[in-house]
């Protein structure tokens, strides 16, 4: 019933579109605490856009100032080029799905789904097929006439869906839309989320605290941090090129290794870095001075281990002995041990299957990955 | 209630449980039989005495009625059963005016109650917790001085030289003293500010749970703030509003010492009635009668109350 691979859009599309969602230099002060500080975002239409970040980054205040539940203290916020800012929620073209739901105790699941139709007082015989039509979209057409305490979570999680659908929203806005879900039905629901927003092109605002999901569900994600975006671009570009520690931690494992500038060109620059007493080479990307001290991170699928010393131009060589290995089926995870005491993650793919392993524990071997593996943090 | 309390008994006999399920189960029984020892002793028994009275005939002696049965010295048994005080409430306007004007004094102080007390209600639910907890003590701190104290206070207010009347007066609104005190005007004020507190109490405590999710969820669809109080905040509140309707009508149907001391001659309430034929005129059985028919009354919306929430567990919100 579910394609289990929906086909991914087009990760970025024409670069003169203009934005859908213009989220203009926006902050919320709350007595003081700054929830929200000075951000700027474009979403485009049809996108799922993901806002993502730990507890108490403020992703949750920007959600509801979009939705107009509250206002914000300066800036603006455009949708489809209208200035919503102060709009209040019941004629903003924007619904949303609550955390918890929000169904509402006492009406059967049609009456929850129909009430922002009856609200907005379209005709008896589109009413009713609209609302057909988004129950049998989420698969609830046999529970209408159940209340939602006779719902299991997934199912009151659907009903929440169809109620904010089905007024054909500009904007779907989505808190957490998959936190109260155990795990299996957690996965299966994000394709199946994925799936209802392309058959529907409403564009998707996710809030989230989980980076899989993030990365998984959306075109494009925000990163916030101390109510800031300190990272925005499509899953990839988030995970191949994260601008800080920040969001270099945030999703997946990665080596940081520090040191200061001592080489320069335009293209690329090295680093000598102390930690492990090499030197490390990397893409010259952004306006940086001789002596300079940077990090740079690396990601432990892009390390090769071996045994014999690699040799070539642009490469990053660091010597060591394996540490400690982790089989995983699929992939072998080294940890690798400088002479300095530096650990290093390396991730390798089990291509032979073979039944000796090719590497053993203490073994010396060599680390080497390319200067475009290297990524410059900027902070 | 008295079956229910011996089956209890009975259950204690089943020893073939572990000791301490068995030690639970006594604990569980007992807690139970408390409240409904309670009611036979304190409701019940008071009741079938009163029940008993009200078919008897007044007589002048002591006690001032006819006992139900008497045994002769041949051992004959003779009963006195008469519904002559029924028949006499009945064709007394006098009796059938007092449960009227009960009824409604009651109704429209109910309705005064959560007009009054939903507001309020819903404002303290919705405070900050610490301005909330001074709120409720505001609400609870009436209870601290003597009722009656409080309505002699209000006489105070109302007289024709009291408080109000006199600043009246002083702004120059009025030239002469309103009379306010002896009206059912009065007897509204003191039924009103007297039973508040337990119309905004049961309303508090389940406005308070409400969530406020539900509010954005349906300002989100479409809602404005009227419609929304209209489509969930009331629906959802109505069994704050059943309990606290309760809880006011049903006193202030019996309430004696507020119409006497501020109502008028006019404002004769059932209460007051029933005090002048206990004390004035002693007639114990046609009192009897008053408090049984009274008890009635009563009863129906308890039953009422009783029966939807019955259907409230059956099909929880």
């Amino acid at each position: 019933m579910v394609d289990a691979s929906p086909q991914l859009k087009p990760v970025w599309r024409a670069p003169d579109e203009a934005p859908f969602i213009q989220i203009e230099n926006v902050s919320k002060d709350f007595d003081g605490y700054l929830a929200v500080n000075s951000v700027n975002l474009d979403i485009y239409k049809e996108e799922l856009f993901a806002i993502l970040g730990g507890s108490g980054c403020g992703k949750t205040t920007l959600l509801r100032m979009l939705a107009g539940f509250e206002t914000p203290s300066s800036g603006r916020i455009l949708i489809d080029g209208v200035d919503m800012t102060n709009v209040p929620p019941y004629e903003r073209p924007v619904n949303m799905m609550f955390q918890s739901y929000a169904l509402f105790p006492h009406m059967t699941v049609e009456k929850n789904v129909s009430y922002g139709l009856v609200k907005e007082g379209i005709d008896k015989q589109e009413l009713g097929s609209r609302v057909s039509d988004i129950l049998e979209l989420v698969q609830m057409t046999e529970y209408a006439r159940r209340k939602p305490n006779q719902l299991s979570g997934g199912q009151r999680q659907r009903v929440a869906l169809a109620r904010a659908l089905v007024k054909k929203p500009k904007v779907l806005l989505l808190d957490e839309p998959l936190a109260a879900l155990d795990k299996k039905l957690r996965e299966h629901t994000q394709f199946e989320l994925m799936n209802i927003q392309e058959q529907t092109g409403v564009t998707f605002i996710v809030v989230t605290h989980d980076q899989d999901e993030a990365m998984i569900l959306s075109s494009r994600i925000a990163v916030m941090q101390n109510g800031a975006v300190i990272q925005s671009g499509t899953p990839k570009e988030i995970y191949e090129y994260p601008l800080n520690r920040y969001v270099a931690n945030f999703f997946g494992t990665i080596n940081l290794f520090e040191g200061n500038v001592s080489k320069l060109s335009d293209k690329e620059l090295e680093l000598e870095c102390s930690e492990t007493g090499t030197t490390i080479k990397a893409m010259n990307v952004l306006e940086t001075i001789l002596g300079a001290r940077l990090s740079v991170a690396v990601r432990p699928e892009k390390i090769s281990i071996s045994k014999e010393k690699p040799v070539g131009e642009s490469i990053s060589v660091i010597r060591g002995v394996v540490w400690d290995l982790g089989y995983h089926g699929n992939l072998s995870i080294y940890r690798v041990k400088t002479s300095s005491g530096k650990i290093i993650q390396v991730s390798a793919q089990n291509r032979v299957r073979s039944a000796e392993r090719v590497l053993e524990w203490d073994e010396e071997v060599f680390l080497c990955w390319d200067t475009q593996s290297s990524v410059v943090l900027t902070e | 209630m008295l079956g229910h309390a011996k089956q209890c008994r009975a259950d204690r006999v089943n020893t073939n449980l572990p000791q301490q399920r068995t030690l639970d189960i006594l604990w569980r029984r007992f807690a139970i039989l408390v409240p409904y020892l309670w009611l036979l002793i304190f409701f019940l028994a008071p009741f079938a005495i009163i029940f008993k009275i009200s078919f008897a005939n007044p007589i002048v002696a002591l006690p001032p009625f006819t006992p139900l049965f008497e045994v002769a010295e041949n051992k004959d048994i003779s009963f006195y059963f008469t519904l002559d005080n029924y028949r006499f409430l009945l064709e007394d306007n006098l009796y059938w005016m007092s449960y009227l004007k009960s009824l409604k004094i009651a109704f429209v102080s109910t309705c005064l109650c959560l007009l009054i007390g939903y507001p309020m209600a819903y404002a303290i639910a919705r405070a900050s917790p610490g301005w909330r907890n001074i709120f409720l003590f505001l609400i609870i701190l009436p209870f601290w001085t003597s009722f009656l104290l409080r309505v002699y206070a209000w006489m105070g207010m109302l007289s024709t030289y009291g408080l109000i009347n006199n600043s009246l007066i002083a702004i120059g609104i009025i030239d002469q003293p309103l009379k306010l005190l002896y009206t059912d005007f009065a007897v509204y004020i003191g039924i009103v500010y007297s039973y508040l507190p337990f119309m905004i109490l049961p309303l508090y405590a389940i406005l308070e749970k409400l969530d406020f999710d539900l509010h954005e969820a349906a300002a989100d669809l479409g809602a404005r703030p009227f419609v929304i109080f209209r489509d969930i905040t009331l629906p959802l509140s109505l069994p704050g509003i059943i309990a606290g309707s309760l809880l006011v009508f049903i006193p202030a149907l019996g309430e004696f010492v507020i119409p006497s001391l501020l109502g008028g001659l006019d404002s004769l309430m059932i209460g007051r009635t029933l005090y002048d034929e206990f004390f004035g005129n002693r007639d114990w059985p046609l009192s009897a009668a008053v408090a049984t028919i009274l008890l009635l009354i009563l009863i129906l919306p308890m039953m009422l109350f009783q029966h939807y929430q019955a259907r409230e567990s059956q099909d929880p919100l």
